[in-house]
């Protein structure tokens, strides 16, 4: 995101470009059904604790692409934290919901990562 | 001390195959190319596309006319005005409706201001995959002074969704010509001091020239078109060759390269930049001689009518009706139209056969076209060459899968 | 170079090819003939080196389904003269269940990638290929999506009931 709005300002200026080194994992637009198993991959490489964010009407549930080729919502193949609407979003509403992401991180209790509820919904996505 | 152990397979001889993309930080946009290397030379390559296929075409088939107009804003993204107008003029031309020339003009100023966002893109990325970070920090504020343009003009910033068959749906406003006049003042400084960054920059020179280059009948050959073909030096423009919203009242010039290699393309783009300021100039003096306040055609079948129209007036309210419904008495017959955009001639192959919706629409999308290039061109390559030839070729994914 | 109208290129190719060329016509001034698919490689090769203009830029491959026609695929190319400033637009009509038409790769590069998305959405075979695989969609779906006959949406959808949308 441009320096106009300033992404950097609300402490989130580590690109990362591995996603082993990445804590949050943002879907940005339009994920087709032959994207979707990389996608899954790159939600695989990535560390525990990790987050989720699906940006955009698109990722969050298909938008108006509803076709043979789209996933509808990236949600079918791996858990999300936080959806953020808009076709295309704000810059507003991505930086609102990154304070979301944050909040999230901030709350979390340190176990629910080794919770059963957690271990199941990840099961539910065929995610060990 | 450990000997190094040797084999009849020497290591050098091996070739290592690189899987780059489709979520690559190198590749700007999903695409993936399997490529093997032998050292650092490419030895073959082989692209796969559609990680972002949505089915435009089909999509198409079930919309009405005026609800196409956000899936043109999808194709390239980096341009979304140019592909409104486009399918705009395609449908006008299909109408037969003759637009106002106030409504050609402003067009234009929308689709030259896209034009220089594209451009910018595409420009500074290269610089930035050539070591040059500063430039693609710089310049790329004013695309943020273009999208605040298009804020003004339509509400949105990326896809903007412009306009309406048979004109805009709303005059430009004050604050949005300020605008307009303010960017025109502050761009040409940035610019040239861009190009003074650049153009003469020993590094970026020993980086891009002589590197890609294509020739023109290579070039024609693949279908090339837009600042590529023109960089391999064949001076075909839409814009010229076959004018649409009367580009032909006015006076710019095409650029030229020579070699079609990386630094010409740029050379090219940053012309086209100039050019682009000095066609919003011209546009915005031509305007002055127009009577103010017309925005659209007067054709009350196809173009739809204000709110306020629609509910105090009952002829409003039956063409309002029936456009939404899509029973516009359209011909049936077939259209081509092209624009000049970011990355070449986007054509519009439409049929209709009288129905609410097209009977087939065809995106010829440059980027695809210009795309396929990309492998056969690579072999022999070094791959950090081949990095800076793909941005070069500014391949936007929406634009390549549609 | 002169001005080249239609009329002189209809007379030049039904000199040449004569009852092959058929259904003539210039919507919005862009001419638009037929032809079948045994001579189209020779008719796209003498459009290519034509004296009067050379149409030697391929803009587009495409095709349409026409379900309710005998022969019910039409493959679309646009042609284009950029020394003369026109454009030429050839149908070929092929039989829907045997949809197969020689390749124009033997004369453009670019068609390349434009067959395969033509194979890829309608099913139309070019002979000669150098490598006719899906492009846009993946290997796994079976079916060919542009044909009239498939849905726009996914049929395998659960989440989206008839009932909600009055179907």
């Amino acid at each position: 995101m441009g320096s106009h709005y300033d992404f950097g300002r609300f402490g989130s200026e580590r690109l990362s470009f591995s996603p082993r080194q990445a804590d949050l994992l943002m879907v940005m637009g339009t994920i087709a059904k032959k994207m979707s198993p990389v996608l899954k991959q790159v939600y695989l490489q990535m560390a525990e604790p990790r987050w989720v964010m699906a940006v955009g009407a698109c990722a969050s549930s298909g938008g108006i692409f509803d076709t043979y080729s789209v996933l509808q919502g990236i949600d079918e193949i791996i858990p999300v934290d936080v959806y953020v609407p808009g076709c295309p979003p704000r810059p507003e509403a991505i930086l609102d919901g990154f304070g979301k992401i944050q909040e999230l991180v901030r709350n979390e209790s340190s176990r629910r990562r080794n919770s059963d509820q957690y271990r199941e919904m990840l099961a539910s996505y065929g995610i060990e | 001390m450990n000997q190094p152990v040797y084999t009849d397979n020497d290591p050098q001889n091996e070739l290592v195959t690189l899987n780059l993309g489709p979520t690559h930080p190198a590749t700007h946009g999903v695409f993936q190319n399997v490529i093997q290397l032998d050292g650092e030379r490419i030895v073959s390559g082989v692209s796969t596309i559609g990680y972002i296929h949505r089915a435009f075409e089909k999509i198409a088939e079930h919309r009405p006319f005026y609800q196409i107009t956000p899936l043109t804003d999808r194709l390239n993204y980096c341009s979304s005005p140019i592909n409104n107008m486009g399918w705009h003029m395609t449908v006008e031309k299909l109408l037969n409706i003759k637009m106002p020339k106030r409504v050609d003009y402003l067009r234009v100023i929308i689709m030259e201001l896209a034009r220089i966002s594209d451009h910018i893109i595409c420009n500074t990325i290269i610089a930035q995959d050539t070591g040059a970070t500063t430039t693609f920090l710089y310049l790329f504020q004013f695309r943020e002074h273009i999208y605040e343009i298009y804020e003004e003009i339509c509400g949105a910033r990326l896809t903007t969704n412009i306009g309406r068959i048979g004109g805009f749906e709303r005059d430009f406003n004050e604050i949005a010509f300020a605008k307009i006049n303010k960017f025109l003042k502050e761009f040409p400084v940035a610019l040239r001091e861009f190009e003074s960054l650049l153009n003469r920059n020993r590094i970026f020179i020993d980086r891009t020239a002589k590197v890609a280059a294509v020739s023109a009948e290579q070039a024609l050959d693949y279908g090339w078109t837009g600042p590529l073909l023109r960089s391999a030096g064949v001076d075909y423009d839409v814009r010229v060759s076959d004018p649409y919203s009367s580009y032909e009242d006015f006076d710019f010039e095409v650029p030229v390269g020579t070699s079609g290699d990386i630094y010409d393309r740029y050379l090219v783009r940053n012309e086209e930049m100039w050019q682009s300021v000095r066609l919003i100039e011209q546009a915005l003096e031509k305007l002055k001689h127009e009577p103010a306040g017309i925005f659209h055609a007067d054709v009350p079948e196809f173009y739809l009518p204000a709110k306020e129209e629609v509910y105090n007036n009952m002829e409003a309210l039956i063409y309002h009706f029936k456009i939404v419904m899509g029973e516009i008495d359209a011909p049936k017959a077939e259209v081509y139209h092209s624009v000049e955009g970011g990355n070449g001639e986007l054509g519009f192959y439409l049929i209709n056969d009288g129905g609410r919706t097209p009977y087939r629409l065809h995106f010829r999308r440059p980027s695809f076209i210009n795309y396929q290039m990309f492998a056969p061109m690579s072999k022999g390559m070094l791959l950090s060459d081949a990095i800076i030839n793909m941005s070069s070729m500014n391949i936007i994914a929406g634009e390549l899968d549609a | 170079m002169a001005e080249v109208t239609n009329q002189e290129l209809i007379q030049q190719l039904t000199e040449k090819f004569g009852e092959k060329i058929v259904g003539i016509n210039e919507p919005y001034g862009l001419l638009t003939f037929e032809t079948t698919k045994d001579v189209i490689i020779n008719v796209l090769a003498f459009l290519k080196q034509n004296t009067l203009a050379s149409f030697n830029f391929l803009t587009d491959i495409t095709a349409v389904h026409y379900p309710e026609k005998k022969h019910g695929i039409a493959v679309v190319y646009h042609l284009h003269s950029m020394v003369n400033k026109i454009r030429i637009r050839v149908k070929v009509f092929i039989d829907e269940h045997h949809p197969e038409i020689p390749t124009a790769t033997t004369l453009w590069n670019a068609a390349n990638w434009m067959e395969r998305e033509t194979y890829d959405l309608f099913g139309v075979k070019f002979e000669g290929h150098p490598d006719l695989r899906r492009i846009l969609n993946m290997d796994e779906l079976g079916v060919h999506p542009m044909l009239k006959q498939y849905p726009l949406e996914d049929p395998n959808r659960v989440d989206k009931k008839d009932e909600y949308f009055g179907r």
